[in-house]
């Protein structure tokens, strides 16, 4: 009887039967003081497949992510990465922060932010070589940056930033890329590069998830949406999961009118 | 006699200290530029003020033991305690509290430096306290340097570069950005207290030269000053050794070469020569590099309105304009284009029609982000674009220099 009326709230990750889940979260709750910005979230990314994560400003988007890679501390709940422990799977994790929190007049090239990305494997005293500077500029090569590298970083333009900032995620050669809006304020040319880049890691077979914020994309963008409101909302399939409906649910009355005319068109 | 100290001719204490000065300088210099990069200068500040109660204290246990209390060793080993407590406290109150981290730095400096000051003032009435000089620890004392003094201050400067060669990156990944470093597995906070530590070895090991109120300056000027010359982490790293070393050897050689000079404080003017000078003069980043950066441009400006004037036959006022056409042989002293003019002032009117178009064209948007009211639309677009640009206007189609 009881199993019958457990939810997956309930369950740990070890019999819920989906521990090859590239990051599975289970019950996961986080708290800025008493106000709760995620509460007893689940979420199953499933392998080799782009996932946009969507919700209202203030919804808990960042913050799932964060604890998801253990920058912040969660009240409760388990995350596992390819069906092993945070601190286990690390090095196969990726992550691509928000541009805002940044210093840019840091003084750093924009080589050195890449190479950054190699510092788990360089270690405390190995040396940089001439491999890892190829490296560092095959990754920069691929978001169109090359020609930057020895730039200053805050010469860049806030597209070129996000864009090293990719080729820094992409040196650690991981097999889950979370990113944190990376398509916030940066111009369309680097929209197309930052897409048609993580279109690639997809075809190789890694996992995306991206923090999204412009609705009006994400058909075409991604396979699977998660929704997320403080808790879950939907989570699926696209074509399933990002309905009107869904969407009713996690904006509530804050969709603008003019995104809801706009998602009438692209949702037919 | 100044040459005499810059060379070491000034005797057996002159030249403890320069060489005390040289090594402690080098070591708050490197130390001082990662708590620069993580914004966190003021943080030392109030370490070096919490060493004051722990200086004063362990005074007062060494007479009570029957010791002399004024071993160098034993003092300096309760003022690393007490700035221990102090940088604990500020830690709790920052995270633990709502206070902000200036607010905490404010009232541990001060609770700190004034139990401090009512421990010294309480020493100088005991007996043997009087001859104490701990206020000393204030702003510094080379008179009585020991070698054993010189000793700690090497072995300790030693171990806090062996330190930081090891930490060098985790700490430049915190200080750029702790939440990439914390995603990657990088343990921000102890990383943090590391850091900390480090400071206040430097600040424990510099109170008998630099002295407490001071040291400060020691561990912040040097990297400052270094960020003028380079955009490299690494380098500002080196830099700021390099600066803080020769403040800390100059300063010395100077104070030892007239008498009543006071060693801590000329150290730290001679570091501050060193940041006016690298402000005026740094390149790139220099007061002298952005003026002459400014009137560069305020030129281009200039000649870029004067040459649209030109196009549209409008008269040009500005004395400035009229003279920078003339002098680049666009122009006639009267304002009349010179053939040469009227050709690169055709080119920028008919540039400005082509960015007119590019600004108004979605597909353009990368481009059109570039847009200065300078720049020549060669450097953004390739020559198709620009010759199917040219055909939406119309009329000529080469127009040349």
């Amino acid at each position: 009887m009881t199993l019958e009326l457990a939810t997956t709230q309930g369950q740990t990750l070890a019999d819920s039967g989906i521990a090859e889940s590239p990051l599975a979260i289970r019950g996961l709750t986080v708290s800025y003081g008493q106000k709760p910005a995620v509460f007893s979230v689940d979420m199953t990314v499933q392998p080799g497949a782009m996932t946009a994560i969507i919700g209202p400003n203030g919804a808990g988007k960042s913050t799932l992510l964060k604890a998801a890679l253990g920058i912040v501390k969660p009240l409760s709940g388990q995350v596992q990465v390819f069906g092993q422990s945070l601190e286990r799977q690390r090095g196969r994790i990726a992550y691509v922060p928000q541009r805002a929190s940044i210093d840019w007049d840091f003084p750093t090239r924009v080589i050195d932010v890449v190479l950054m990305g190699l510092h788990r494997e360089l270690g405390l005293l190995r040396r940089i070589r001439e491999g890892h500077r190829k490296r560092a500029m095959e990754c920069l090569a691929r978001v169109g940056m090359q020609d930057f590298a020895k730039r200053q970083i805050g010469q860049l333009s806030g597209g070129q930033q996000q864009r090293v900032f990719l080729a820094r995620a992409l040196a650690q050669a991981a097999d889950i890329y979370l990113l944190d809006e990376p398509f916030a304020g940066v111009d369309a040319a680097t929209e197309k590069a930052i897409i048609s880049v993580l279109k690639s890691l997809r075809a190789e077979g890694k996992t995306v998830v991206v923090v999204h914020h412009d609705l009006a994309t994400v058909a075409d963008y991604f396979d699977n949406v998660f929704l997320i409101n403080t808790r879950k909302i939907a989570e699926g399939p696209v074509a399933e999961a990002f309905t009107a409906d869904t969407l009713q649910a996690a904006y509530g009355g804050r969709l603008a009118t003019a995104q809801v005319d706009q998602l009438a068109r692209v949702l037919g | 006699m100044l040459w005499d100290a810059l060379l070491l001719q000034l005797g057996y204490n002159a030249t403890l200290v320069a060489i005390g000065a040289t090594l402690l300088g080098i070591a708050a210099g490197v130390t001082g530029t990662f708590l620069f990069l993580r914004k966190r200068a003021l943080v030392s500040d109030a370490v070096s003020h919490a060493t004051l109660p722990g200086v004063g204290l362990a005074f007062i246990i060494m007479v009570a033991l029957g010791g002399d209390g004024r071993s160098l060793i034993g003092l300096l080993a309760g003022s690393a305690l007490s700035a221990t407590a102090g940088l604990m406290c500020l830690s709790w109150l920052t995270r633990r509290t709502r206070l902000a981290e200036d607010a905490a730095i404010g009232a541990v400096l001060s609770v700190f430096f004034g139990f401090g000051i009512v421990l010294l003032t309480v020493i100088q009435t005991m007996g043997s306290g009087r001859q104490a000089g701990l206020e000393g620890f204030l702003l510094g004392s080379t008179a009585g340097m020991l070698f054993s003094d010189a000793m700690i201050i090497a072995i300790g400067g030693a171990l806090t570069l062996a330190i930081i060669l090891l930490l060098r990156r985790p700490m430049t990944a915190v200080a750029f950005d702790p939440e990439f470093a914390a995603a990657r597995g990088v343990p921000v906070h102890r990383v943090d207290l590391a850091m900390m530590g480090l400071v206040m070895a430097v600040t424990v090991v510099g109170l008998k030269i630099i002295g407490l109120i001071l040291i400060v300056a020691l561990l912040i000027i040097p990297p400052v000053t270094a960020r003028f010359w380079s955009e490299r982490s690494d380098r500002v790293v080196l830099l700021a050794g390099v600066f803080g070393g020769l403040s800390g050897y100059v300063g010395a050689a100077i104070s030892a070469s007239a008498p009543n000079l006071p060693t801590g404080p000329i150290i730290v003017l001679v570091g501050f020569a060193f940041f006016a000078v690298s402000l005026l003069l740094a390149p790139d980043r220099g007061v002298l590099a952005a003026v002459l950066r400014h009137m560069r441009f305020q030129r281009r400006v200039h000649l870029r309105q004067g040459l649209l004037a030109l196009a549209q036959g409008q008269p040009i006022y500005e004395r400035l304009t009229l003279r920078l056409l003339r002098r680049a042989g666009l122009a006639r002293a009267d304002g009349v284009a010179t053939d040469d003019g009227r050709a690169r002032a055709a080119k920028a009117l008919r540039d400005e029609r082509r960015w007119e178009i590019v600004r108004g064209d979605l597909a353009h948007e990368a481009a059109a982000a570039l847009y200065d009211g300078l720049r020549d639309i060669e450097t953004v677009l390739t020559r198709d674009q620009i010759a199917e640009i040219d055909r939406r206007i119309g009329g000529p189609q080469e127009v040349r220099v």
